[in-house]
């Protein structure tokens, strides 16, 4: 009974503290503009076959290539006569699921690698840092070039090339956040009256550490959304006709001067998508610093 | 009171001092009269959040740019008043009239330049005579010698010395150019015990040699009785009782809230069964009460306590004031 | 002091071997083998099979990588391309100084805009600069540089007419994909320089300071600055990084003719040996500009300072 109480004391003390944070995140503008933004994008791509349905996206025309935005079609059509304005609504799908797979892949081996090197440290920790210093010996897009040149191009092995070029970063920063848990008192009373492990580090670690984990996850999915669009726009991620927004420009380079608008949508999107993520992890993180707060 | 005789050094005056947010205007020093003549030694006491560190900082007039800000009273050095000062003649004023002790030693000190360089930077700051670089690093080496450090130190980064060193490192470049008035902010807090009492017993003594005058931040007696001549015991953002040394700490006429502290403080000598601390806490600085802010508290609390804020009262014929109904017309113990 | 440098560069070998490692595990994953790739699917069985026994495909993988490894070390050679048969060094050789000055020139473009107006943000918090300089630097982290370049060159090159929108025949070419690489590395370092050195005037040893009566220009300039910089110098290997692999990217953009262009039609006609030695050499770069940049973060810090001095 006591137990309970204590249990819900803890839970409505997390309750207040996520209201706590949302009150401070809701005050920043920029935050919440760029969480608009992202609702945005993420109900435009779970209803991309609401707003327009998905064969438009591959309807040639051909007497209607290159031609400017009209009320036809509002973003224009490229140069085989599709729909930009479909192409960019599907190609949302690709960009935001390229982002938040991959951030959150990296993320579960972050969590797993990063939480077993800070919290239990020694030789397993030696071991895995040596090697993450070996692939970030390697410039992250490189690393994913030569991924994608061994594997070839396409979404999968896009996922992969671009997973395996972020996890050493988040490794790192999980490990260090996980460190100076761990070396707080209450670890050590946990340990002291048995909790074994794996409960440590699930129910003491990881929810400290949650802060910087959150923002940082949020910021992987701008720059993963970033890297995914520049490897495809040079022909090494989603192939065409995939109306992927960095594929879109790649076409749209040689028409570039007769049809600019083939290059500002696109473009656009990709800015728009990768500076929500980045402002709500900006508000995220200044909402969760425990220094600002009051 | 005017300008006064020559012999006073600092005087402040109905000083309040707010802290303004977009959220809340904290009420941290509520009308704060002090009075120190050159040479003296007064303690500022009283629990954490009380306004001792911000009457400080006013003095000095570093309160956080954006959000501090003195909207009531005067404060005036050597009779010059400078709250109207410009900036640059009150930098002037910084580190030479008045010098301060942090804290907290460790993040005091920069990390990056050398304790010696910083001692320097102070000596070179206020140097009027030009002096070379030689006399400015032989003047570096004499304040270490003078709080204990062999001067070959001074090329060691901040990091290299012990909290303890680092203090006296602090202490040093505070008194590097022989300021009339030294402010320490809880200078031994951040202390091991035994270190306190080195670093206490040298505050003593280089304040008798170099005859500066001194104001002693503490939420601790003992350091304050350790240091000083004059004794404030403050509680949110006011003074409630005023005496010397000897009247506050051995005396039997209290404020009730000194009465309190002192029997939060355990004692090897008095036959107290236990410690009796003070009930609640201090008020909230953004919503204080309208009469006496200790009211609440207080287990002597009247009717007119919550309603009227207290005078205070000359007690006896020395220097002790109180500020408490208790020792108004009349009702006196 | 040259004790930390020693053990920094002995450090830096062993990494450098496990990037080579590394890029030749990656590599070796690509489908088929060497004989096919370079002599055609309809190629004669024999043929084939007698060229991969000559390129020693037909030993196992530890064995031809210590063969490539030793290759390199005694030999400097990086194997040759599949495609024309000639060393791969060669090519690589004479691109690289086209990349180099690229990210070279971005980095230091980058680090001069994003440093300076970081202080000058931190400095006048609040202010209208500081709020115009930190949305910018929102919008250029989040612009995808290949855009960025695409617009520059619709801009200044075929509208304006104002600078070359390809080519690396003058110093005139490389101003718009040095621009367009810095823009990001700029934006990133001008947030984190304003970030730590709002954190660093927070600091107690700046109120020491103030109390000495230092002035408000020395208060920055000698005790925030240093410390303020030392969190950007260690984020400066990592944008140099950013840079070499955005590099790439801008590099297809304006048509260069450098290792990032390379790369890429390496990847495309499947030349294992380019693609890899490319690679490569772009690492052991970024490798030494982190070994560089450890350096001086060392000797900027006297905690690492002092504990290799004394």
């Amino acid at each position: 009974m006591a137990l309970s109480a204590k249990t819900r004391a803890r839970k409505a003390k997390k309750h207040s503290e996520v209201k706590e944070v949302w009150r401070r995140f809701r005050k920043n503008k920029a935050a919440m503009i760029g969480l608009g933004l992202a609702i945005l994008i993420v109900l435009v791509a779970v209803f991309a076959d609401v707003i327009v349905p998905y064969d438009r996206t591959t309807t040639q025309v051909a007497e209607k290539r290159l031609q400017g935005p009209s009320s036809e079609h509002p973003f224009g059509t490229d140069h085989l006569g599709r729909d930009l304005f479909a192409r960019i609504v599907h190609g949302s799908r690709y960009s935001l699921f390229i982002g938040v797979s991959t951030s959150v892949l990296s993320l579960v081996v972050g969590c797993l690698l990063g939480a077993a090197c800070g919290y239990f440290g020694g030789r397993l920790d030696n071991v895995v840092m040596r090697l993450l210093d070996v692939f970030m010996s390697v410039p992250p897009v490189l690393l994913s070039l030569a991924v994608v040149a061994a594997l070839g191009p396409n979404l999968r092995n896009l996922l992969i090339a671009i997973t395996i070029s972020c996890v050493p970063g988040t490794v790192r920063l999980i490990r260090s956040v996980v460190l100076t848990v761990v070396d707080q008192d209450f670890i050590d009373a946990a340990r002291s009256y048995g909790a074994s492990n794996l409960r440590i580090i699930v129910k003491y670690v990881l929810p400290n550490a949650i802060g910087p984990i959150i923002v940082h996850t949020t910021m992987n999915i701008a720059n993963m959304i970033l890297s995914a669009a520049g490897l495809s726009f040079i022909g090494m991620g989603v192939q065409p006709p995939a109306p992927e927004w960095g594929a879109l420009l790649s076409s749209a380079r040689v028409y570039m001067f007769r049809a600019p608008y083939l290059l500002y949508f696109p473009g656009s999107a990709i800015l728009m998508a990768a500076l929500s993520f980045n402002l709500v992890g900006d508000g995220l993180r200044d909402a969760l610093d425990p220094r600002l707060r009051n | 009171m005017a300008a006064a005789s020559e012999s006073v050094l600092l005087e402040i005056e109905d000083l309040h001092v707010v802290y303004q947010t977009d959220l809340s205007t904290v009420y941290a020093v509520n009308g704060v009269d002090i009075r120190l003549d050159y040479g003296h030694t007064l303690g500022l006491v009283g629990e954490t959040g009380a306004g001792k560190t911000t009457v400080a900082l006013s003095i000095l007039r570093l309160l956080p740019e954006r959000t501090g800000r003195v909207s009531r009273g005067t404060i005036r050095i050597k009779g010059r008043d400078i709250m109207t000062l410009p900036e640059k003649e009150m930098r002037e004023i910084r580190g030479q009239t008045v010098s301060m002790i942090f804290q907290d030693p460790m993040s005091a000190l920069n990390p990056v330049i050398t304790v010696g360089d910083q001692i320097a930077e102070a000596i070179l700051l206020h140097d009027k005579q030009g002096l070379t670089r030689v006399q400015v690093e032989e003047r570096v080496e004499e304040m270490l010698q003078m709080v204990g450090i062999e001067p070959e130190r001074k090329n060691g980064y901040p990091h290299q010395f012990s909290g303890g060193m680092q203090q006296r490192v602090v202490i040093s470049m505070a008194l590097a150019c022989n300021p009339d008035l030294l402010i320490a902010d809880e200078p031994t807090t951040a202390l091991d015990v035994t270190i306190q009492a080195q670093v206490l017993a040298m505050m003593r003594r280089l304040q008798e040699e170099l005859g500066t005058a001194m104001i002693v931040i503490s939420h601790d007696f003992g350091v304050v009785a350790e240091t000083c001549d004059f004794v404030a015991v403050m509680y949110a953002g006011e003074i409630v009782e005023y005496g010397t040394a000897e009247e506050v700490l051995d005396g039997n006429i209290h404020h009730p809230y000194t009465v309190g502290l002192f029997g939060s403080i355990p004692s090897l000598e008095s036959d107290a069964k236990r410690l009796s601390p003070i009930e609640g806490l201090m008020p909230d600085p953004t919503a204080l009460p309208p009469g006496c802010k200790f009211a609440p508290r207080c287990p002597h609390r009247m009717d007119v306590c919550t309603e009227q804020k207290p005078d205070t009262y000359l007690i006896g014929d020395g220097d002790l004031k109180i500020m408490c109904h208790l020792f108004g017309e009349g009702t006196g113990k | 002091m040259y004790r930390y440098v020693l053990r920094r560069l002995l450090l830096t070998i062993p990494v450098i071997l496990g990037a080579i490692f590394l890029v030749f595990t990656i590599m070796s994953l690509t489908p088929g083998d060497p004989g096919t790739l370079i002599l055609g699917m309809t190629a004669d069985k024999e043929d084939i099979e007698a060229l991969n026994r000559e390129l020693g495909y037909d030993k196992p993988f530890l064995v031809r990588f210590f063969n490539y490894l030793a290759d390199i070390i005694f030999r400097f050679d990086f194997g040759d391309s599949y495609r024309t048969r000639t060393p791969v060094f060669q090519e690589i050789f004479q691109r690289f100084p086209n990349t180099f000055y690229l990210a070279v020139g971005s980095m230091a473009l980058s680090s001069i805009l994003g440093i300076s107006l970081g202080i000058l943000s931190a400095v006048r918090q609040y202010s209208f600069i500081d709020t115009f300089f930190t949305v910018m630097a929102m919008f250029f982290a989040a612009i995808p540089g290949f855009w960025l370049g695409l617009m520059l060159m619709l801009v200044f090159s075929l509208r304006l007419g104002w600078l070359p929108s390809s080519g690396v025949d003058s110093w005139r070419c490389f101003i718009l994909p040095t621009a367009t690489l810095s823009a990001g590395g700029a934006a990133g370092l001008m947030r984190l320089t304003r970030s730590t050195m709002l954190e660093t005037i927070r600091q107690d040893y700046i109120r020491t300071a103030r109390a000495k009566g230092a002035s408000e220009t020395t208060v920055i300039w000698k005790h925030a600055l240093k410390n303020a910089l030392l969190p950007v110098i260690t984020s400066m290997g990592m944008s140099f990084g950013a840079s070499l692999g955005g590099a790439i990217i801008i590099e297809t953009v304006f048509g260069m003719p450098g290792l990032g262009t390379y790369i890429v039609t390496s990847i495309r006609q499947k030349d294992v040996p380019a693609v890899s030695a490319a690679t490569l050499l772009l690492s052991v770069l970024f490798c030494l500009i982190m070994l560089v940049v450890d350096l001086l973060y060392a000797f900027l810090n006297p905690r690492i300072k002092a504990r290799y001095t004394s």
